[in-house]
């Protein structure tokens, strides 16, 4: 593994996104979007803009991360250039770190940009600090990229791909606490929701917006967060394979 | 002969998608020589290609590249690689292109300018691949395999859609590599190129059906062009059984 491998590929991928101004923008400007939207959806209810405003913040990048991502990747294995750089003396770990920083610079972009939207366009009230949520959006949308990536190995058509977004996602947005707190699911469902990452996502975004603000609780959440990000992106390692049949 | 060989394949056996596609073939490229890998198309030439880079899943038998297991770490920056379809960031220039690929094979920055010139995209330097013809893409997927200057060349069908000037530069230009040390391994199922090859490896149905320079292979069947050549083998082979 080089830093040289790594920052080269990270260049690379955001020469090819600036390439791409279409998706710049949507990956930009589709969560700030979405979330003055949500504001004038709840215009009656500000308090409940208020509770979920705050953690759709995360949510909204996370899938468009997720999506941008697996796509991107998938690219790469399709088009051949995937085979080119595994014959070539580059680690698969340099590769995946490479779109990982790339990414995650995108993703601070697209958390800086949408906090900045929530708190200074559409007054979203918050009971921690706008750095901890700043800090909470970012790491949701580099959870959803990392995923995105590791997904993108079991796809072997785009179409494919767009269908992982329902299929692994959707479910962990029903079972997040979103849309009813977890205690009042079914039983099963609620100990199911304890093992998916975008539990601790939107639990943690929950904390620091509408919540008792960034204590213990939400560190143990960031932190499944970012493990999960770095597992994901391990097992993403994996699924690169030099040989091929 | 063996210490000599840059390449040297035994019994290999390849199964892809459930069919036998090579049957325990045993090759031996030498070195700083260009060899010729013949035959129709999907008799298993890729699929050879494959193997001795080191990316192809086999079920049998050795492959040995400068004396050391194909797709051994090692030798990823000694086997330059072009897959047949060209295997290039479409959505780069040329020259981001090949600013990258330099970086992750660990070549010098003025080596981007001197490939260019070597393949003769430098006027497209600034243009995204994509916007390229077929050709031109191709020749940008060759001087990426050229950066490093590696040892040994395998180029799976680099002239096809090219035009006959370019065709004669190109092999031009492996003459000359050659003449520098490198040996090339080069497939190809136009006949009229074996004659600018030192030595032929000639493929049906996943075997080798002969191998020996090209002066060597039409005396031995009497044939006046190596096309003819070629059906003569095909004919004995089939007789043989």
């Amino acid at each position: 593994m080089t830093a040289t491998a790594t920052l080269a590929t990270a260049g690379r991928v955001l020469r090819q996104l600036r390439r791409d101004p279409r998706t710049v923008v949507l990956l930009l400007v589709v969560p700030c979007v979405l979330e003055i939207l949500l504001k004038y959806v709840l215009y009656g209810q500000p308090e409940t803009f208020d509770r979920i405003g705050g953690p759709l913040l995360g949510l909204f990048p996370f899938i468009t991360m997720f999506l941008v991502t697996s796509i991107t990747m998938l690219r790469e294995r399709t088009t051949g250039t995937l085979e080119r750089l595994m014959a070539m003396p580059i680690a698969k770990l340099d590769l995946l770190l490479g779109y990982g920083l790339a990414f995650g610079v995108m993703a601070a972009l697209q958390a800086a940009l949408t906090t900045t939207v929530a708190f200074g366009l559409l007054d979203l009230s918050s009971t921690g600090s706008e750095a901890d949520v700043f800090v909470f959006a970012i790491a949701n949308a580099v959870l959803g990229m990392s995923l995105g990536l590791f997904v993108s190995a079991f796809a072997s058509t785009e179409f494919q791909a767009v269908q992982f977004l329902p299929a692994t996602v959707f479910p962990q947005l029903l079972l997040c606490g979103l849309l009813v707190p977890r205690d009042q699911m079914a039983d099963v469902l609620d100990a199911a929701s304890s093992v998916l990452p975008l539990t601790y996502a939107y639990a943690g975004l929950q904390r620091v917006t509408a919540g008792p603000g960034f204590d213990s609780t939400a560190a143990r959440d960031l932190a499944v967060v970012l493990a999960v990000t770095i597992l994901a992106l391990g097992l993403g390692a994996t699924t690169l394979r030099r040989r091929t049949g | 002969m063996s210490s000599q060989a840059a390449i040297e394949v035994q019994a290999l056996r390849v199964v892809r998608g459930g069919i036998e596609v090579l049957h325990e073939i045993d090759v031996v490229v030498p070195r700083g020589e260009i060899t010729g890998l013949l035959g129709p198309s999907g008799c298993g030439k890729s699929t050879l290609m494959r193997a001795i880079v080191g990316v192809q899943i086999v079920q049998g038998g050795t492959v040995t590249v400068l004396g050391a297991p194909a797709g051994s770490p090692p030798l990823r920056s000694q086997v330059g690689y072009v897959t047949q379809a060209p295997s290039v960031y479409l959505d780069l220039s040329v020259e981001e292109n090949l600013r990258y690929f330099a970086t992750v094979v660990d070549a010098g920055p003025e080596r981007v300018a001197e490939v260019m010139a070597a393949v003769d995209v430098a006027e497209l330097a600034g243009r995204t691949a994509g916007s390229l013809s077929g050709g031109q893409v191709a020749r940008v997927s060759l001087a990426t395999a050229l950066l490093n200057e590696p040892p040994i060349l395998v180029l799976d069908e680099p002239t096809v859609g090219l035009d006959p000037v370019l065709r004669r530069d190109l092999w031009a230009t492996f003459r000359s590599l050659a003449e520098a040390g490198t040996t090339l391994l080069v497939s190809s199922h136009v006949m009229d190129e074996a004659d600018r090859c030192d030595r032929l490896l000639l493929m049906r149905d996943g075997h080798i059906l002969a191998t020996g320079t090209p002066a060597e292979l039409r005396e031995d069947t009497g044939a006046g062009d190596l096309d003819g050549a070629f059906l003569k083998l095909v004919e004995r082979a089939e007789a043989k059984g």
